[in-house]
């Protein structure tokens, strides 16, 4: 052990780590890899701000009465774990600390376009973090992380305001970071990388990137009219007494966040784009066809929202509409589901971590997908709305898509960003009990909503308390997966084994450079001559 | 910047080039336009919604607004006209710094400081004279008219309030750029500030010219 601690990878260069080791020269930091470094840890605290409320409330559900706190106390959690995981974990997740990181270094550019911007994006985002997190610790929220009117402009507790103020800044945040990725796919591409030799994570990010910029501004407006209420004591917009209508705030809530959605998991089906290729030694099965499912997703999202309002009251003919719009969604994504197993027909898969957590993916987001159809269908939703069917079918798309696709990310670009390998038989172990722990916990929870469980209650009917101790359970387990990587991966950074310039025998700008990579990301500017995912070219076996 | 000598700050070490930067720096404001489109237009369907819905209420409330005029002319009115020609002069200075006419410069952007100064005083006045007609949303609202009517004032006030922050955005950098020209910083090379900026007043003229047609000429 000492000998690797004697040993660094690479001992004379320069590189965006060793560089400069103040805390100033981190914290204001414009360096696109530094400040995706930082979005990684602070995007790890919220993430386990929101499990520790997630613990509780299956803690809670142990038994039909409830466990551990009375009703408003539990309002409180499910609200809290919804605000911090989408907005303050899974939004940032991928574009924010993977996108950040390794968009510069895939367009063989030095920096993102708006180095400033982007350290301004961050501390939007710590901030609008702050403040939900200071509205909890004040005393919290309880009108679910939707904040539907009229409750959470007139009736709900005093916090609102505060945590509203919040996710304001951090769409903010998400604007900026979208804008900046936006700008720098159009205008930083090194020579040669026309459009279609992009890697299809680039593609990925640049359709979110599109729905960050569109969609986030209207629940950012929609947002500070209810906290214009709250503080101003302007009864209005929503609010029926003066006419204003609660179902308009749900059509502005859900154009942004239906969208969100997909801001969500399409930064997590370019990871897997990137990983199965490189896993399965094999060029991307339809390349063009996974870029242009990514674009379609993003246009197709934004025309759905209203599947989220089947039982409001919407007219018949606006819900058969969104039904069939939903339906034809879901056809880009069967198309990159499809194209990924097209991949792997034939290739030479080799089952390290983060191919594991790909698998991992397709499966999970296949079944969260197909549930999904389940509730585009008029008839089927008015059964399992507000169950936990549907709590069950967007924890497949989002922990079991998003999630598992951000820790293979993690451990696919481990390497790249530390200069250090994770340890692999740990992170195989540990992505194999995150699957189980996963499927354990959330399973149950679509039989649970079939059989009639409401979500949101703190309390239930007793015969549904086997399925809930098998979610516990699974959550337990789950929980523990969580917990190794955090560990191992901080083990690595000392004592991993050095990863080189390439581990993984990797096509990709992002591998041609040291690892870590030096300040500037490249000696030369790079010209890329081919196209990419050329992995039937290459004579090389993986290192 | 070190890496480059050769351009010796003009361009940021990202770039290669001035004319990325340039291309950058355009894209990114048109691109920061479209989330401020989508920004209004959340506001813009509510008032569309309620509009349709209480269409009385709402043709009363544009007529309040008509009552405050100067020359009789509406307050809404004398700010088109302003608003309009500060872009006049904010197009004139994007000519000049394109053509190093620094004096010309420095002239159009306190010409367009002092247009966007008197909007908002207009606006003010506007607003003080809401005040005193108790049309300010609220506990206080006239009870002489309907709920309603408050709630086009509640969308009145959002609208043009939003509206007037992003003029008061604009003017700050309207100063800063002034403060750039006297220190002679803008040159035909390095003039994408000010057309940059120029874009997003422009936007901003532009969300006038929908406000203003849609509070107080449609009944």
């Amino acid at each position: 052990m000492t000998d690797v601690l004697n040993i660094p990878a690479e001992p004379t260069t320069e590189n965006y780590l060793n560089r400069q080791f103040t805390v100033r020269s981190w914290l204001l930091t414009q360096d696109h890899k530094r400040i995706g470094i930082l979005y990684m840890v602070t995007i790890t605290f919220f993430f386990l701000i929101g499990g520790v409320a997630a613990t509780l409330m299956r803690l809670q559900l142990l038994t039909p009465k409830g466990l551990l706190v009375g009703p408003d106390m539990y309002n409180r959690l499910f609200t809290m774990h919804g605000i911090m995981m989408i907005f303050f974990f899974l939004l940032p997740s991928i574009p924010s600390t993977i996108g950040n990181f390794v968009i510069p270094l895939m367009l063989g550019a030095r920096d993102l376009a708006f180095p400033k911007l982007n350290l301004l994006s961050y501390y939007l985002y710590l901030a609008g973090g702050t403040l939900a997190l200071v509205s909890l610790i004040l005393g919290g929220v309880d009108t679910g992380w939707t904040f539907y009117t009229p409750y959470s402009s007139t009736f709900s507790n005093e916090w609102v305001a505060l945590t509203l103020v919040g996710i304001f800044l951090n769409g903010f945040s998400s604007i900026l970071t979208g804008l900046n990725f936006m700008v720098t796919t159009h205008t930083m591409r090194c020579p040669g990388l026309t459009w279609f030799r992009l890697p299809l994570f680039i593609w990925s990010l640049y359709a979110t990137s599109l729905m960050m910029v569109i969609a986030t501004p209207v629940v950012a407006i929609t947002l500070l009219l209810v906290a214009l209420e709250r503080i101003f004591h302007v009864h209005g917009i929503f609010d029926p007494a003066l006419g204003g209508d609660p179902i308009l705030f749900q059509n502005l809530f859900w154009f942004y966040s239906h969208p969100a959605v997909y801001i969500m998991v399409l930064p997590a089906m370019g990871v897997i784009s990137e990983i199965i290729p490189c896993f399965s030694r094999k060029q991307v099965f339809g390349y063009h066809a996974v870029a242009f499912s990514s674009i379609s997703i993003a246009v197709i999202g934004f025309l759905v929202w209203g599947h989220h309002m089947f039982v409001t009251g919407q007219s018949i003919y606006g819900g058969m509409a969104f039904s069939f719009l939903s339906f034809l969604v879901a056809i880009p994504s069967a198309v990159k589901v499809f194209n990924w197993t097209a991949t792997l027909y034939k290739g030479s898969i080799a089952l390290d971590t983060p191919m594991l957590y790909a698998l991992g993916f397709i499966g999970l987001f296949t079944i969260g997908g197909l549930t999904g159809l389940f509730l585009a269908c008029l008839g089927m939703d008015m059964h399992v709305h507000d169950t936990y069917f549907v709590i069950a079918h967007f924890h497949y798309i989002m922990v079991g898509g998003t999630v598992l696709a951000y820790l293979g990310a993690v451990h696919f670009w481990w390497p790249k960003m530390t200069g250090r390998m994770y340890p692999e038989w740990w992170g195989r172990f540990s992505a194999l009990i995150i699957f189980l722990g996963f499927n354990l916990t959330f399973f149950p929870q679509f039989l649970l909503g079939y059989l009639g469980m409401p979500r949101r209650y703190f309390a239930y009917a007793p015969e549904f308390q086997v399925l809930n101790v098998m979610s516990t359970a699974g959550a337990s387990i789950m929980g523990i997966g969580y917990f190794l990587p955090l560990c191992y991966l901080l083990w690595s950074l000392r004592w991993g084994k050095p990863a080189g310039n390439n581990p993984y025998n990797a096509t990709g700008l992002e591998w041609q450079t040291p690892s870590p990579p030096p300040v500037d990301n490249f000696e030369q500017t790079p010209v890329v001559t081919h196209e990419p995912y050329c992995y039937h070219l290459m004579e090389m076996p993986r290192a | 910047m070190p890496d480059h000598p050769e351009h010796l700050g003009l361009v940021a070490h990202q770039f290669d080039d001035i004319e990325q930067q340039r291309e950058a720096a355009t894209l990114g404001m048109w691109a920061f336009l479209a989330t401020e489109v989508l920004f209004f237009g959340g506001l813009i369907v509510a008032y569309a919604v309620y509009r349709h819905e209480y269409f009385l209420s709402w043709r009363k409330g544009s007529e309040e607004l008509d009552k405050f005029t100067f020359l009789n002319i509406s307050a809404g009115a004398w700010n088109t006209l302003v608003l309009l020609t500060s872009s006049l002069t904010v197009v004139l200075s994007v000519h000049a710094a394109k053509h190093g006419k620094n004096a010309l410069l420095l002239r159009m952007l306190l010409a367009t400081m002092v247009l966007g100064a008197a909007f908002l005083g207009i606006k003010f006045l506007e607003y003080s004279n809401d005040y005193r007609e108790h049309l300010i949303p609220g506990p206080n609202f006239s009870p002489e008219v309907s709920n309603h009517v408050q709630l086009f004032f509640v969308m009145y006030f959002a609208m043009t309030g939003l509206h007037a922050l992003h003029m008061v955005i604009g003017l700050g950098l309207f100063t800063w750029l002034a403060v750039q020209t006297l220190r002679r910083k803008i040159t035909p090379d390095r003039h994408q500030a000010v057309e940059t900026i120029g874009l997003y007043w422009h936007f901003v003229d532009l969300v006038w010219i929908f406000l203003f047609p849609l509070l107080y000429l449609v009944r």
